[in-house]
């Protein structure tokens, strides 16, 4: 048994959805209370049931790496909250063998009026270390969020990157047996996240068992043994890293070439922003499935924006290709019309070309952001939203021309040569 | 390496947590409470930091307001005959009164939100939440202390001089702990759900403090509500306290029927409390 960390075995969680609307009202309950004898048992799977998870049997042996994939909603967050005990489950049972040490967010328990000290020794605190550990380690941990004099300064005077920083610096240093981290590195500049990254895997080799969620391809691949793909709360694949995120990006999610909101209730977003539709034209023909790789594609996103003036919301998209590599992010300020223009509420569609004879072949994901900056905040962030297969049917005219065989490159323009003979 | 990696193993079984859903009342969570001290003391840390930080004042704010009541009390209630017992000067009496008052008033205050102000933290990790409305109550014992030095003064100024009785204090104001966590763990839990707690909260403490012995002397309550108001855990509380400081009547068997009363309202919350706890991250 002591080569296992984690076993799970039948986990599901139930939420009621319908519920949750009028369930903050006391009045409600008391009437449930009253009449809730000659109603119907409350037990009974009813519309309002909706399972976040069901039956997910795994088991993680000791020193191993596990990642969770899977789309939004899937049942990766539910999972991951089960196994750090943040909610129970409805049925099912999970035992984890070791001290665990869970980490879904960066900054866990930080206080915005305390310095970045105090915080240091709170949050590590909240995260399960020992006042003797944090203080033993304050130094090295100081040192390695690379704050400086903004240590005794309240983290509410911080840049978010500071933030995160610091945040991570305390999160490196748990020395957990079992580690549970959902994708808190989607934050942060590239050359933290890197230092992280080798942070982590150090810990991953020092025998330590790790859980990882996240929708980074390259940050499964890298750091994961194994993995399991959950889709509508169940286990669709389970096994070697590859494998499973082969299957992943090989899933049904390839044929959604549009996704739309039309409750702006529904959708995606705040007050200032919200989404109303993702979708992917191609342009001259071909469909979704089959894109034409000499033809461009248009990337239009539609969405509500709420606030007049000074919120200035600016569409990002970034394209993913099969193997989880962001290839571009564009954003439609590069409409220096529009950039400049004042803003007005309404229905707003930004539409992003890619020409023809750029992308490579394979499948390309779009995920769609929305935001503002001056502070810079994310309204949308819809991951995964659409994507689109480019297949090279060129007949000679193409990048490939004549050439048949494996053809490499993330991208694939059709560039301009000058060729001289002397 | 493989053998001494099995011999660490075998030496130091690992700890096993098991996960699945509950049923049912189960034991109260204090044995767990008491595992996590260190992390109680952290929290009522920074209860206290945050609490006076960028205030002008700081935590003379812990004394300006029941030595601000007792003047109000002093010059308006006091000067009724009979509000006050004989032989203690009424705003001895009533800062007497006021100091546990105070302390009980604010913790349960403090604990009853203390969930719902921790949101974004019992939403991204675990620990055990009965820390939350016990730091916040604890977070409440200094400025008592500094407010129980105020009434060392006012004594000094009135010439008051305690006997043998003030060795009972701690019992009395454990009282009063005891009271506040017990109510301020139950609302902490039903604010999660119904945050109409908010609004009764101001009310509820105002009601209570007039429904106990604070400003006026118990022997005013009518013989035949002694009983029901006994029940109410401040009012052995409070007269415990005033009488272990500044004397005045002697209390009576009510007083354990206040402490039990309080300690039978602490069980059930406790438990009410750990009934709730698994469903705090879904409705919170």
């Amino acid at each position: 048994m002591d080569d296992i960390a984690i076993t799970a075995s039948g986990l599901a969680k139930k939420y009621r959805i319908g519920a949750s609307k009028s369930h903050g009202l006391l009045g409600e309950s008391i009437w449930n209370a009253i009449t809730g004898p000659f109603g119907r048992k409350q037990d009974v799977d009813d519309e309002r049931d909706f399972w976040a998870l069901r039956d997910v049997s795994f088991d993680v042996p000791r020193g191993s790496v596990l990642g969770v994939i899977g789309r939004n909603g899937a049942g990766k967050s539910t999972l991951l909250k089960i196994l750090t005990r943040i909610t129970t489950p409805t049925l099912g049972r999970a035992e984890l063998r070791g001290r665990v040490g869970s980490l879904l967010e960066v900054g866990t328990g930080f206080h915005q009026e305390l310095t970045g000290r105090e915080n240091v020794l709170l949050s590590g605190a909240i995260l399960g270390m020992k006042r003797a550990e944090i203080l033993r380690k304050f130094d090295e941990i100081v040192a390695f969020a690379d704050i400086g004099q903004f240590i005794d300064v309240p983290v509410k005077r911080y840049s978010s990157g500071m933030k995160v920083r610091l945040g991570f610096a305390v999160a490196a240093f748990l020395e957990p047996e079992i580690l549970l981290i959902d994708e808190v590195l989607a934050v942060g500049d590239s050359d933290f996240q890197k230092k992280c990254l080798g942070k982590m895997s150090e810990i991953g080799h020092g025998g330590r068992t790790i859980v990882f969620v996240s929708h980074s391809m390259p940050a499964i691949q890298r750091l994961c043994d194994r993995a399991i793909l959950l889709d509508h709360g169940r286990v669709i694949a389970s096994g070697p890293t590859n494998e499973v995120t082969r299957r992943y990006l090989e899933s049904d999610l390839g044929s959604i070439g549009e996704r739309r909101w039309d409750d702006p209730a529904q959708a995606p977003g705040d007050d200032i922003a919200r989404l109303k539709s993702v979708r992917i034209q191609p342009v001259g023909g071909g469909s979704i499935e089959e894109m034409d790789i000499r033809l461009p594609v248009d990337i239009e996103v539609e969405y509500w924006s709420k606030a007049p003036g000074k919120f200035r919301p600016t569409v990002n998209v970034h394209v993913f290709n099969d193997d989880g590599v962001c290839l571009f992010v564009e954003h439609d300020w590069n409409n220096r019309e529009w950039w400049v223009s004042p803003r007005q509420p309404g229905l707003v569609r930004s539409t992003c070309h890619i020409p023809g004879n750029f992308l490579a072949e394979g499948r390309m994901v779009v995920s769609v952001v929305i935001s503002t900056y001056n502070p810079t905040k994310i309204h949308v962030l819809e991951r995964d939203a659409v994507a689109f297969h480019v297949v090279d049917q060129s007949e000679g005219d193409g990048v490939r021309a004549d050439w048949v065989g494996d053809y490499p490159g993330v991208v694939r323009p059709m560039l301009e040569w000058s060729v001289q003979v002397e | 390496m493989l053998l001494s990696r099995k011999a660490k193993s075998s030496a130091v079984p690992y700890e096993v947590i098991v996960i699945g859903p509950r049923h049912g009342w189960r034991e109260l969570g204090l044995r767990e409470l008491w595992a996590h001290k260190e992390l109680l003391f952290f929290f009522i840390w920074r209860d206290l930091k945050v609490r006076y930080k960028q205030t002008a004042f700081g935590a003379a704010w812990a004394v300006i307001q029941p030595v601000a009541l007792m003047l109000v009390f002093s010059v308006t209630v006091g000067r009724l005959k009979g509000v006050g017992p004989e032989g203690i000067p009424y705003p001895l009496f009533v800062f007497a009164g006021l100091v546990p008052w105070t302390l009980f008033a604010s913790s349960l205050g403090g604990a009853a939100n203390s969930l719902v102000v921790s949101e974004h933290v019992i939403t991204k990790v675990y620990f055990p939440r009965l820390l939350l409305p016990f730091a916040s109550v604890g977070s409440f014992v200094l400025d008592f202390f500094i407010s129980l030095g105020v009434l060392a003064i006012v004594m000094l100024i009135f010439g008051a001089t305690p006997n043998w009785a003030i060795l009972l204090l701690p019992a009395f104001t454990l009282m009063v702990l005891v009271a506040a966590l017990s109510v301020g763990t139950f609302l902490s839990a039903v604010n999660v759900r119904y945050r109409d707690v908010k609004y009764v909260m101001p009310f509820l403490i105002q009601i209570w403090m007039f429904g106990s012995p604070v400003i006026y002397t118990s022997s005013l309550v009518p013989e035949q509500f002694r009983l029901l108001y006994a029940l109410n855990p401040m009012t052995g509380a409070i007269n415990g306290f005033r009488w272990a400081l500044v004397g005045g009547p002697q209390p009576d068997a009510a007083i354990f029927i206040s402490a039990a009363a309080s300690v039978a309202l602490l069980i059930l919350s406790l438990a009410y409390f750990r009934r709730m706890e698994q469903t705090f991250v879904d409705v919170i």
